[in-house]
């Protein structure tokens, strides 16, 4: 695979001129795009410009530039949807409907009642869309190409998902619970997205319904004006726009639980299972495996010998947290630590420095990042057919001038 | 396509089209084909999804494409429109 960065082409067309972009609108692209095919800056209502994978269903991924700082802007935040039909939610009349044959009483709510009746928390956590990187993947696979920045990292403040389940009742049969949100298909035929969890994972008290994001009401493209926050997991659990919870005593059958989202079985150990949905040959994707992320130079940056430079960056797991960021100038001859940004809890991303001088040699920067179970990046890609859970160690070579 | 499949159709372009102004802009190359492209595919998706994939499937790809948008996702193309549209996707963006 031969990535090439291309600059951002239509700075000086006017639709983009008079917007505030980052001064490096870096966007990567998968090697061999043809014509059409290149992501181009465009901006959704409310956001800032950001890498337009797909109109419509809108998939929108926010540049490198913003992941700089360990929270991500609200107006720069990804936006991912599978179906095309996305109403305005009215907040007035948005109701969240509890029920299902394994909850013992069905309740509803609006948002006033939820947030009055249960107590409020919030979590700074990363939702990272389940095929980040895919457009990095050899060989290719079918699917929204993506490249980096199909995450982001908030504090989302709402109520934990628990206490409304134990105010409903969870019956001792129950095995998962399962959310719909206000978006569906275009046509009806269209399955529409339904995503379900293990209901060990549904009480977890990391769990939650958010109201808010970054302290402001979700966006409308991130779902306004209640979405699930499942920290750890990757983003296909955290419906937008949500509208029902169902506490069931069997597994959800629907097309977006089995055959999408999944991930061979036994080829990544270290993710948590899914007892209820595996099958000897898959079972869904769970939590995030552990990534890192360099911001601070590219590949093919030029240097000037005797310069100082900084290695740096954001680094992130499935909620185990970030223990420790090693650093490589020499292309993985030696390592060193990295330090470490402040410690925003376990589930957020972790900044990351290491600051040194160009000798010599051309440098080649590589970061991996361990978890505190020891945990790490892979140096070769674990090929899937549907393109998740890239963490190959970066390789960022410098030029000396 | 009966009138109340074909309304509904319609709706859902007119519904979803107001998603995002922007999906004009994207131009798929002119051939054989192209009319039952944009009459098949619009109603639940723009256009660039086509560029997005193709330089990774060849002609089996697409046509397990239109396969799986029919089967698993429920698009009402008809039977015999279903060449023509993966001959298209195949012959101006398939895999070389």
């Amino acid at each position: 695979m031969n990535p090439r960065r291309r600059f951002l082409a239509g700075l000086a067309a006017p639709a983009l001129s008079s917007l505030a972009l980052p001064a490096l609108a870096r966007i990567w692209q998968p090697a061999e795009l043809p014509e059409g095919a290149e992501a181009v800056l465009d901006r959704l209502d409310g956001k800032v410009p950001l890498i337009k994978r797909a109109y419509r269903p809108p998939n929108f991924e926010t540049p490198i530039d913003y992941f700089r700082e360990p929270i991500t802007r609200n107006d720069a935040f990804f936006v991912r949807y599978h179906l095309a039909s996305i109403p305005r939610v009215d907040a007035k009349t948005w109701r969240l409907k509890v029920g299902g044959e394994a909850a013992r009483q069905k309740l509803e709510f609006d948002l006033a009642q939820l947030r009055k009746e249960f107590q409020s928390v919030d979590l700074v956590a990363v939702c990272q869309c389940s095929g980040n990187r895919r457009g990095m993947f050899s060989p290719h696979v079918q699917g929204v190409e993506w490249g980096v920045g199909a995450m982001g990292n908030a504090r989302w403040t709402g109520i934990r998902l628990r206490d409304l389940l134990q105010k409903a009742g969870v019956a001792d049969n129950a095995v998962e619970v399962a959310f719909d949100g206000a978006d569906g298909p275009a046509i009806e035929a269209t399955p529409d997205f339904i995503k379900s969890i293990p209901v060990e994972r549904a009480l977890d008290e990391n769990t939650l319904i958010a109201f808010e994001m970054n302290g402001k009401p979700l966006p409308h493209w991130n779902g306004f004006p209640a979405r699930l926050v499942v920290a750890g997991w990757t983003g296909t659990y955290w419906m937008k726009h949500l509208t029902s919870i169902d506490v069931r005593s069997q597994p959800q059958g629907g097309f977006w639980m089995n055959p999408a989202y999944r991930i061979p079985a036994h080829a990544f150990p270290a993710v948590e299972p899914f007892k209820t949905q595996a099958n000897p040959q898959t079972q869904p994707i769970t939590d995030m495996v552990v990534n890192s992320l360099v911001t601070s130079i590219q590949d093919g940056q030029r240097v000037k010998k005797g310069q100082m430079v900084d290695v740096a960056g954001v680094a992130w797991d499935g909620g185990r947290g970030i223990r420790d960021v090693e650093v490589s100038t020499d292309d993985g001859r030696s390592w060193t630590l990295a330090l470490l940004g402040k410690d925003l809890g376990r589930y957020s991303f972790r900044t990351f420095s290491h600051r040194f001088r160009v000798g010599e040699e051309a440098p080649v920067v590589r970061v991996r990042a361990y978890n505190t179970r020891g945990d790490t990046q892979v140096e070769k890609l674990i090929f899937n057919p549907a393109g998740y859970h890239h963490n190959v160690v970066q390789r960022i070579r410098l030029e000396v001038v | 396509m009966n009138a109340i499949r074909m309304l509904a159709v319609t709706l859902a372009i007119a519904f979803a089209g107001a998603a995002h102004a922007g999906e004009e802009k994207v131009k798929l190359k002119d051939g054989p084909g192209l009319d039952k492209v944009r009459q098949n595919c619009i109603a639940c998706h723009s256009l660039d999804y086509i560029p997005l994939n193709s330089p990774f499937l060849d002609e089996k790809g697409w046509e397990a494409v239109v396969t799986k948008m029919v089967k698993a996702f429920g698009a009402p193309i008809k039977p015999e429109d279903q060449k023509p549209i993966a001959d298209y996707l195949a012959r101006y963006y398939g895999k070389r």
